[in-house]
């Protein structure tokens, strides 16, 4: 029969199309492992033959070598613990507290007619600034940290779920209300899960933006934590210390970024 | 409840009470550019039973009629009654289904047909079970655990139907219910739709662009003026056709007369309803 023997032919062809993306995408995957490598050897390699001054720029044999022992000490673990943490604490919170206001502004127009030149102008303000501030009042101590990361994320947070409230389709309102939904009800059964999308995005801007408030509270308070080793290293011209640390934490903030993503993906995975 | 029309006629010593009755209704929106007025002088019956279609031109306050039977907003003057009742607020009595099917991407269908329920806080064992019992009958028994994407639009449509159904209404608003659907779909929904209503005794008042889905559908088609809208005549439909459905009644030939004139009543103005020269032709 005629479609019979049409039927492997197309499927022949899918196939090719098929492998053709796997082909695709293995080089992709190979170059950017390529790129690594290169980066990584032409570092060492500049380092040994003296292109470059190792004293300055460490080398990667080096800047292994240290988190190596300091792993074997123990000491990796508190520093990144403690790195982590605090971000986690300060994206979470700043998370928590600016949709708890998004909620508010939501509920009052009045209170949001009155206080968005002030939401304008405390997002305007760069929040590292604000960071003497915090070691004045809380003190040199880990809570500082923490309100610096949750000062950097929360602002944007009530900015972003806001204007996700308000862009809830009014349909979708309406058809509660002839129901004779209550405000709450239509907060609690459309406002909110509707804006799950716009939280887990909120929500994953301020694992970056916490990042940043940990890092700037630790070079001005700590005694622990990457941000800490990369200011301790500088000062003691450490470099490899230095160049550790910082590539500890891209690895941490790559790994939370992915954390957040795999999590919305659960969420969304119901959603269609 | 169901129950509400009746009582209603108890209450009125002339006998059946209208199940919805607007009399004298001004409706002026006020923004900060200036103040509409949608409604002047609007007064509609439509009794216990009855299929009512509302047709007229763009923005002439159809929806607005919509909104009043519902409660969502008051009149600026004048009154609204629903089975009897002067209306203060959403209640019970009106069934409200919106063009699109609003239906939540994050509920199954079973937790969308219980959305009102759950809002009215009646969600008990029977009632769930006469909703799944409806879901059955509506062919969307096997999907009430699936999520509204795995759905197509008619079977959405329906799905939206079961949620308005579900809180026992006496009224039934519909706000072009059928306008987002191809011509297809749209045929058959119609024909579900006119079967459950007539089935469920259900008071009916539709909104729609469409003369031919109007007269197909209704009892009687009401033509409202530009805005500020008011009624501006009344058809009754008689059809005499074998098969009293949607696409039965097409056929019958009373059918183009009916078309023919609600279309000079809505051209009359000097102004042309968006869609209908398209569907004058079919
Ligand atoms: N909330 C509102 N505030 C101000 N004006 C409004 C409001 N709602 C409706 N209007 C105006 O009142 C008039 C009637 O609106 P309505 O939505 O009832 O018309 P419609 O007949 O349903 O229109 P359409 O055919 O487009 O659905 C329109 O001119 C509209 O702009
Ligand atoms: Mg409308």
């Amino acid at each position: 029969m005629a479609t019979q023997s049409d039927r492997p032919r197309q499927s022949r062809e899918h196939e090719a199309f098929l492998s053709s993306l796997a082909r695709r995408r293995m080089v992709v995957s190979v170059a950017r492992a390529l790129i690594l490598a290169a980066f990584v050897v032409l570092w060492e390699v500049a380092a040994r033959r003296g292109w470059i001054n190792a004293f300055v720029v460490s080398q990667p044999s080096r800047a292994f070598a240290t988190a190596v022992s300091m792993a074997r000490r123990g000491e990796l673990w508190l520093h990144l613990g403690m790195t982590v943490g605090e971000t986690a604490i300060g994206f979470t919170v700043g998370t928590l507290i600016g949709i708890v206001a998004a909620v508010l502004l939501w509920w009052s127009d009045l209170l949001s007619d009155i206080l968005d030149p002030y939401i304008v102008v405390l997002n305007s303000i760069p929040k590292v600034a604000l960071g003497p501030i915090f070691i004045v009042w809380l003190g040199t101590t880990v809570t500082a940290i923490i309100a610096m990361a949750i000062a950097i994320s929360v602002v944007v947070t009530i900015m972003m779920v806001y204007v996700g409230f308000r862009q809830v389709d009014p349909d979708r309102v309406k058809l509660l209300r002839t129901f004779g939904a209550t405000r709450l009800q239509i907060l609690s059964k459309v406002v909110l899960p509707a804006s799950v999308p716009v939280m887990i995005a909120a929500l994953k801007v301020n694992v970056g933006l916490s990042m940043v408030g940990t890092i700037v509270g630790e070079f001005l308070v700590s005694k622990a934590g990457l941000g800490f080793l990369i200011v301790y290293g500088g000062q003691v011209f450490n470099m490899s210390l230095v160049m550790s640390s910082v590539i500890l934490l891209s690895i941490v903030s790559v790994l939370l970024y992915y954390g957040v993503s795999a999590l919305e993906r659960a969420v969304m995975r119901t959603r269609g | 409840m169901s129950g509400g029309a009746n009582v209603a006629g108890v209450d009125d010593p002339g006998g059946r009470a209208s199940a919805i009755g607007l009399d004298r209704v001004w409706m002026i929106y006020h923004t900060r550019e200036a103040e509409t007025a949608a409604l002047a002088q609007m007064s509609l019956e439509v009794a216990p039973q009855e299929f009512v279609a509302v047709v007229g031109p763009s923005g002439c306050g159809k929806s607005t009629v919509l909104s009043l039977v519902a409660g969502l907003i008051k009149p600026t003057s004048g009154s609204v009654e629903v089975c009897g009742e002067t209306v203060t607020g959403p209640s019970g009595h009106v069934g409200y289904m919106l063009q699109q099917d609003c239906l939540y991407e994050w509920r199954t269908i079973l937790g969308n047909a219980l959305l009102g329920l759950e809002v009215q806080r009646a969600v008990t064992r029977e009632s769930v079970a006469v909703v799944r019992r409806m879901l059955n009958a509506y062919g969307l028994g096997e999907f009430e655990n699936h999520y509204p994407c795995h759905l197509s639009g008619g079977m959405r449509q329906r799905a939206a139907l079961v949620r308005t159904l579900a809180t026992r209404p006496d009224v039934l608003l519909l706000d072009e219910p059928l306008s987002a659907l191809d011509y297809q779909t749209r045929l058959e929904v119609s024909e579900d739709l006119y079967r459950i209503m007539r089935a469920e005794g259900l008071t009916v008042l539709m909104v729609t662009h469409d003369i031919s889905e109007a007269i197909a559908m209704s009892d009687r088609v009401l033509v409202m003026s530009r805005r500020p809208g008011r009624i501006k005549s009344s058809h009754k439909i008689n059809l005499t056709c074998e098969r009293q459905t949607p696409i039965g009644r097409r056929e019958a030939p009373e059918f183009r007369a009916y078309f023919n004139a609600i279309w000079k009543e809505l051209t009359a103005d000097g102004h042309a309803v968006g869609s209908a020269p398209a569907i004058a032709r079919t």
